[in-house]
């Protein structure tokens, strides 16, 4: 029900009492502005948080051998243990369920790569084409392995950036050969990691041609797993243990041997990682707390000085005819059409300081300090609310007051 | 028009109770011109706060215009206030950020009337108390007499059947005191009745009933002017 006579005196009476306005909009602005602010600097700690400890897949495990340190069953320490592509299978059959992806990996380092007249050393991984997910890699050009190389054996590469940056230049290195050890390879793709120059000066080829080339058996180094998502951290490190125990029995390894069969679960560094996260948030949930029932008080404060101050001026207008619930209803409509417009100008601000910010702060571990828009908004009304219940009570008073002991007031 | 029976007030004073109005009967007709003269403590400002529906009587009766006066609630009160009655206060009682204008305009927003015909009412009024220059100027930047005249255009403007002048002369000069009269003088000629309070002999000279309130009852109630209305 819109009233534009009943707007136009609320209006009026917001214009012609500037300090009162002022002072409650300031009120809001300024408590809507601090929320924005650290909650801002604080999702900014959150960013810089989640891109230190988030450079390859947060959900991976890797598995690979040595030699044992412990005797067991007759079985001499210091036997090197060593996987097979049916421990690959193994691992498939047995846990598939709980994987979202798993790639063996053979690794060759320092294999001599040599295009033209260019020639580098290079860490070459021989892998399924799954084992893209478990690198944060992206592919710049061309593609990544498919199973039909693997299937044909065929002799492709996926190369770093850094590494074509080496051998070609500024050229482009899709569809050129370059020869690894000796052998000539095509490059069928190439991509680039936020993890840094090491994880882009390596060459990735298939697993089933390097296996052939590299000694013709069915040997493998280690195996890259992704678990699935939907494992609780806590889960997902049982798992990795499981792993690590189904595969020392399959060697005849001591359970208690952590040399033989090594096991590197992310998840482990990720329950440290979710437990500090936890913490932040709750830090930026308190802080934000914190500066909501700071405005809440404040907010409620000024409408209870406001309506003190005038009590007087009620008293007349009901001398004149108004009733109580107009009374209630314009303290109300002022108080929350402040809240709003104060509200909506301390977002603004916020929002305009942390975009200037912007990644300038980087050094003191804020990156792209933001607020999610509805998180502003939810504050701003929860103030909006606050303000209609701090201004209603008093408006209640004010308007229950009999008029004579109104006017009396002085 | 008021028709007040048996009236008693009373306030709680801490434990005992201050028995203020004590059996008041009294009947104003229409287009009278009454004053309530008495000291202070006399009862006369209560008398007029219930009269003025701003306050609850406690026992009696009071019919305002033929009708009866009880448990009203405050909106019932708020209605009937605006509908019948104008009220002229010692302190003009004027809202301080709004004009001359506006300060007259103000009980016909509270009677529902539409902004453009308030301004031409509340303008009206205004030049009927001389003030048509000064409409669009503040309180503050009116003398004592002008203010009351903006209080008595703003009494007048919802054209209520009674006006009620709480010492209206009380904060002016001797000659401002004579020119508002003259004006209420005026307003009663052109028929309405007027209720005024005061504790001045010469202000209620100027009227034409004076009722004498001691002590929470009426001690007398002459008719002062010999005037015969046409």
């Amino acid at each position: 029900m819109f009233n534009l006579d009943r707007w136009i005196e609320i209006f009026q009476t917001i214009r012609k009492n500037k300090l009162r306005t002022a002072l409650s909009g300031f009120t809001i602005a300024f408590a809507i502005l601090l929320f924005t602010l650290l909650f801002g600097i604080g999702n900014g700690l959150k960013n810089t948080f989640e891109r230190e400890f988030a450079k390859d897949s947060m959900l991976s495990i890797y598995i690979w051998t040595g030699r044992t340190t412990k005797p067991f069953k007759g079985l001499q320490s210091g036997r090197e243990i060593q996987f097979k592509n049916e421990d690959y299978k193994y691992l498939v059959e047995e846990f598939g369920d709980k994987m979202q992806t798993i790639s063996p990996r053979i690794q060759r380092r320092n294999v001599q790569a040599v295009y033209k007249g260019e020639q580098n050393n290079y860490t070459f991984r021989a892998v399924y084409p799954n084992y893209l997910t478990l690198e944060s890699a992206e592919i710049e050009s061309g593609r990544f392995l498919n199973m039909l190389d693997l299937q044909k054996r065929s002799k492709v590469i996926v190369i770093g950036r850094l590494v074509e940056q080496d051998l070609f230049g500024q050229l482009s290195a899709l569809g050129k050969e370059i020869n690894l050890g000796g052998i000539s390879y095509k490059v069928i793709g190439t991509f680039s990691d936020p993890g840094g120059d090491s994880d882009e000066r390596y060459i990735y080829g298939p697993f089933t041609t390097v296996q052939r080339i590299y000694g013709n058996n069915d040997e493998l180094d280690e195996f890259g797993i992704t678990y699935d998502p939907k494992l609780s951290v806590d889960e997902a490190i049982m798992f990795g243990n499981l792993l690590g125990k189904s595969l020392k029995e399959k060697h005849s390894v001591d359970p208690r041997d952590q040399g033989a069969i090594r096991v590197n679960n992310y998840a482990e560094g990720n329950k440290q990682v979710s437990v500090m996260m936890l913490v932040l948030n709750l830090i930026i949930l308190f802080i934000g707390i914190g500066t909501l029932i700071a405005g809440v008080i404040g907010i409620s404060n000024i409408m209870v000085y406001i309506v003190k101050e005038r009590t007087k001026e009620l008293g007349i207008r009901k001398a004149l005819g108004a009733t109580p619930k107009s009374i209630i209803s314009m303290i109300m409509l002022e108080s929350i059409f402040i809240t709003a417009l104060a509200g909506y100008v301390g977002l603004l601000i916020g929002t305009t300081i942390l975009k200037f910010i912007g990644d300038s702060f980087e050094e003191y571990f804020i990156i792209n300090p933001s607020v999610e828009t509805y998180v502003v908004i939810g504050a701003t009304i929860v103030l909006i609310i606050a303000g209609t219940i701090a201004g209603y009570i008093p408006a209640k008073k004010a308007a229950s007051i009999k008029p004579i002991e109104a006017l009396n007031d002085d | 028009m008021i028709k007040l029976q048996n009236l008693h007030k009373s306030y709680p004073m801490g434990k005992e109770s201050l028995h203020v109005l004590k059996g008041l009967n009294l009947h104003i007709k229409e287009g009278e011109f009454v004053s309530i003269m008495g000291s202070s403590g006399s009862g006369k400002s209560t008398l007029l706060n219930i009269v003025g529906l701003l306050d609850e009587h406690d026992e009696g009766t009071y019919h305002l215009n033929g009708q009866l006066i009880e448990k009203l609630d405050e909106k019932k009160a708020a209605v009937l206030r605006n509908k019948f009655l104008g009220f002229i206060f010692q302190s003009f009682n004027l809202i301080t950020y709004k004009n001359a204008l506006e300060n007259v305009a103000l009980p016909l927003y509270y009677k529902g009337v539409n902004r453009k015909e308030r301004q031409k009412i509340a303008l009206e009024y205004l030049d009927k108390v001389g003030l048509k220059e000064w409409a669009n100027h503040l309180p503050s930047e009116l003398s004592g007499g002008q203010k009351q005249r903006v209080a008595i255009a703003r009494a007048l403007v919802t054209q209520p059947k009674v006006v009620l002048a709480d010492e209206p002369t009380g904060a002016l000069d001797s000659s401002t005191s004579h020119s508002v009269m003259e004006l209420l003088k005026e307003i009663n000629r052109e028929g309405m009745t007027v209720f005024v309070i005061t504790h001045e002999e010469d202000i209620a000279k100027e009227t034409d009933r004076i009722v004498r309130l001691k002590d929470g009852v009426i001690i007398s109630d002459e008719l002062v002017n010999k005037k015969v209305k046409v």
